[in-house]
């Protein structure tokens, strides 16, 4: 079985020619023109406030977080820091060379920003960390899976088995030594980080930079893997512009410089379960900037960058129960409020990990097909081609009157419509399995049986009112799946193939799966009923076919 | 690799009459315009006669009928063709556009992919499409935008002052328009909201067609007004539903324009309703016009998408049954009368 696996070969073997590796060699130079580019940004976009008063609600917000907010990881010459900050301004104001004063502290701050942002990728830490996750996994594989203690040492199952990576990775690996590769994938699980990690090096790819919430640095073991797999700092506290300007910068400059990236942008995991819909801009939009950047740079070869949209698909998500009571909340706000919570944590990680391990419990993850920075697809060589076809430079995007120009307006508006083309291309990418169309079928037929119920009541039913007759179950979803089938032959969806077995098994093995892990199983089958046990965590499931029309169907 | 285009000519589209009016105010502006003519019999006469539905072109407008010299020396181009063949026209024109290009339309239409086939699979959003959509759909254009407002042909070529909106999702697209188009005896506004603008041209016409049946009637100009102020009603619950807003509504390509063709006999849309009213039927009406009324096709496909949105349409319903002889226009009139309409502006919110 072992000699059919396919295996990937490094596309750079010396990871001093890494990009990321290069980046972190000349770490100040870097800091240097992310503080250079991002001073000229801010003054260009103040859009008519005065530079006194931006760095004034800078300082003042500043001060209010470190007194509302502090953590850990913040370093300990803060408070001098800002109090510094804020001494200057005062004694600047009124003065002949004031406006040069401003400037001098505006760049201070951008410094420590940047300096703070910046990542510290190091190869053997890299290395390490690689070797840490790949060995670790397959051990608690094995373990599992090949009884006895000498199953530690087995190497009977890799982490492979367990990740069916689909898609579109050679074209990828093509694409990664033709330019920058930019990826982004959908976000459900804690889980993800890791798995798009090992995902990464498995393919043999550089590694990527991408930003990790500073909060996880709090913890000393996260912050050396975080630091190895070349992260770079995102404080999700700062929210003032100069902030947001500097991280804007380090990003935009980091896929310039050929770095590969990555950014899960729906910014958070789905709380409800759906497919993102609504994309961070901000970091998004950085790749476009990137591009335009490199096109003005006039050498001749255009460097391009490409998007790569990934989506994850696991039968089930450790954190559900939890995330679907948060969405639910903040939707439902009074209509919606909680009975009981029996949520608890160790010991449920250990138990998740190890049904994660011995069940028959698969995860996907399905590379799409590569972009350009408008959603236009690329083939092998990295060129771009309309819907038509038809070959078309990206370039031209950026063309006025013949030249390359600059207009941020412009870029705005490129980047809904490559967020849109991202939201496309995750439902296309999207893998159907049984246990989703079991949670969708189920759910659709507790919404149709009880029509005049908004969605907070339908959570409420009573426990009599929560039975659904399996024959008729059966016939929903025989026909909702003849609806997927269709979707799937227009390319507007992935399936699994055990989809495709008898209606009976496939709802058997569908069923198996949905929420296996939680307490309390979503929905089971008993005798001639499908029981719905946990509509919360039903609806979460069932979620994730939303966006493709199929209630029609029902 | 790339291509570059460093023209400073500047393309229009249809030598109807709105696009004659359009290549007339650009010819102004710019020192050479290329204007588009449909058959190449049709572009040597004009260049002959140097006169475009009873307007004189200036002297830098050259007629042409070579599509793809529009998509090479021509950086931004006004497409000004009917609704029912523009999807058409830009598949002959696609093989020439690049993303530099900028495309501002002033088709006041629909375009439908698929014909209603039964009232339980009623034409859907997705069947109907904008001129700005079709122009996405069909080449690599993205920077688009389109021309609306009151833009009666023959008045803005006789000079008499006159307005238009520019809408585009792309500042950069309004302020070219702007700078193209405007003089001193025409004023360019800008919108954001382009779907909103669209709309508003499109949806009007309807109304426009209405308020022709009611002069044609000799009902007054009391019901007349009634009838206009539903018809915004109208206007912006579709709208809305759409994908536009309220507000561009309000504006001079929604009020403005209403106003303007609601009270027209230069408007084709008008005309048709008087005559509807006069008794004439709809292709004897058809037959005698030069150009299109989109009105007309409208109606039908507005009808169709509000049985698939699940809003009510009173005015277009009961327009679709005269078009469709089901009833007489006395006889809609009768019935809009007693239609309970609900308060008229609670769409502000």
């Amino acid at each position: 079985m072992r000699k059919n696996k396919v295996r990937y070969s490094e596309i750079i073997s010396k990871t001093r020619e890494w990009p990321i590796y290069q980046l972190s060699k000349n770490r100040d130079e870097f800091i240097r023109e992310v503080t250079d580019e991002s001073f000229e940004n801010f003054l260009e976009v103040r859009k008519g406030r005065s530079l006194r008063e931006e760095l004034e609600t800078t300082v003042y917000r500043e001060k209010l977080r470190m007194k509302a907010n502090p953590w850990r990881v913040d370093p300990a010459d803060e408070k001098d820091f800002w109090s510094g900050i804020q001494h200057r301004l005062v004694e600047s104001e009124g003065l002949a060379d004031s406006a040069t004063n401003e400037q001098q502290i505006l760049r201070d701050i951008i410094i420590r920003y940047s300096s703070e942002i910046a990542g510290n990728f190091r190869k053997s830490y890299y290395k390490f960390a690689k070797t840490f996750v790949t060995f670790g996994f397959a051990r608690l594989l094995n373990a599992a899976r090949v009884k006895g203690f000498l199953s530690l040492f087995s190497r009977q199952l890799d982490l492979d088995d367990k990740i069916r990576i689909e898609g579109e990775p050679e074209h990828i690996r093509q694409l990664a030594q033709k330019g920058t590769v930019v990826m982004v994938p959908t976000h459900f699980s804690n889980l993800d980080s890791i798995l798009i990690g090992w995902v990464i090096q498995f393919l043999g790819l550089p590694a990527f930079i991408y930003g990790a919430g500073l909060n996880l640095f709090n913890i000393k073991i996260l912050a050396y893997f975080m630091n190895s797999l070349g992260a770079y700092k995102v404080d999700r506290r700062k929210k003032n512009p100069v902030y947001l300007e500097t991280l804007r910068a380090y990003s935009t400059l980091a896929i310039k410089r050929g770095c590969h990236s990555l950014f899960f942008p729906g910014g958070t995991r789905s709380r409800s379960g759906h497919i993102e819909k609504a994309l961070k801009l901000g970091l998004l939009g950085t790749s476009i900037e990137a591009q335009r950047m490199l096109y003005q740079q006039d050498n001749g070869e255009d460097q391009k960058i490409f998007i790569v949209p990934t989506v994850i698909n696991y039968q089930f998500t450790l954190e559900a129960p939890a995330l679907i009571r948060e969405h639910l909340k903040r939707t439902g706000q009074e209509r919606y409020y909680e009975e009981n919570d029996e949520f608890s944590t160790s010991y449920k990680i250990a138990s998740f990990l190890f049904k994660f391990f011995t069940k028959g419990s698969n995860i996907s993850v399905s590379l799409g097909r590569g972009m350009d920075i408008l959603g236009n697809y690329v083939d092998d060589e990295g060129n771009s081609f309309d819907k038509n076809g038809n070959p078309i430079y990206p370039k031209d995007y950026f063309v006025s009157d013949g030249q390359v120009t600059v207009d941020k307006q412009r870029e705005q508006t490129y980047v809904r419509i490559l967020a849109k083309r991202i939201v496309e291309e995750f439902h296309i990418y999207n893998k159907v399995f049984a246990s989703h169309l079991v949670a969708y079928t189920s759910f659709k037929m507790l919404e149709r049986k009880n029509p005049k119920l908004d969605l907070y009541h339908v959570l409420r039913l009573s426990e009599e009112d929560l039975e659904l007759d399996y024959q008729e179950f059966k016939k929903c979803f025989k026909k909702l799946r003849k609806q997927i089938l269709k979707l799937e032959k227009k390319g507007k969806i992935g399936i699994t193939d055990h989809l495709k077995n008898k209606a009976d098994e496939a709802i058997k093995e569908g069923l198996k799966n949905v929420g296996m892990y939680h307490a309390r199983r979503p929905v089971i089958h008993r005798k001639e009923k499908i029981i719905v046990q946990d509509p919360n965590t039903l609806y979460y499931y069932h979620n994730r076919l939303d966006g493709y029309g199929l209630e029609k169907h029902i | 690799m790339d291509s570059k285009s460093t023209s400073k000519h500047i393309g229009v589209i249809g030598a109807g009459s709105f696009g004659s009016a359009v290549a007339n105010i650009l010819a102004e502006k710019s020192d050479k315009v290329l204007l588009h003519a449909r058959t190449a019999e049709k572009a040597a006469l004009l260049n002959e006669t140097r006169e475009s539905s009873g307007h004189p072109l200036r002297p830098n407008i050259e007629v042409i009928h070579d599509i793809g010299r529009i998509g090479a020396s021509c950086d931004v181009i006004f497409p000004v063709v009917p609704s029912a063949s523009f999807r058409e026209m830009m598949r002959t024109l696609s093989p020439f556009l690049r993303p530099y290009h900028i495309l501002i339309h002033g088709t006041k239409g629909f375009d439908l992919s698929r014909k209603s086939t039964s009232s339980e699979d009623p034409v859907s959003r997705e069947d109907v499409h904008t001129m700005s959509e079709v122009i996405q759909q069909e080449s690599s254009v993205v920077r688009v935008g389109c021309l609306a407002g009151p833009n009666l042909a023959s008045e803005i070529s006789q000079g008499k002052p006159a307005a238009t909106v520019v809408a585009s999702q792309f500042d950069e697209v309004v302020q070219i328009g702007q700078k193209l188009l405007k003089n001193d005896r025409f004023l360019i506004y800008g919108s954001s909201d382009l779907i909103g603008i669209e709309l508003c041209g499109i949806l009007k016409n309807i109304i426009a067609l209405g308020a022709g049946s009611v002069m044609g009637l000799g009902l007054g100009e009391n019901a007349k007004a009634l009838f206009i102020s539903r018809g915004l009603v109208e206007m912006v619950h579709i709208g809305k539903a759409m994908g536009g807003n309220a507000q561009a509504f309000l504006g001079l390509a929604g009020v403005g324009d209403l106003m303007a063709t609601c009270s027209s006999n230069l408007s084709r849309n008008f005309t048709v309703g008087r005559k509807l009213a006069e008794g004439k039927t709809i292709e004897m009406i058809l037959e005698e016009m030069e150009e299109v009324a989109e009105g007309v096709k409208t109606i039908d496909i507005i009808r169709d998408l509000s049985n698939s949105f699940g809003i009510r349409c009173p005015i277009t319903e009961t327009l679709y049954r005269v078009i469709h002889r089901q009833i007489t226009v006395e006889e809609a009139h009768t019935y809009l009368m007693k239609f309970p309409f609900r308060a008229e502006i609670d769409f502000l919110d």
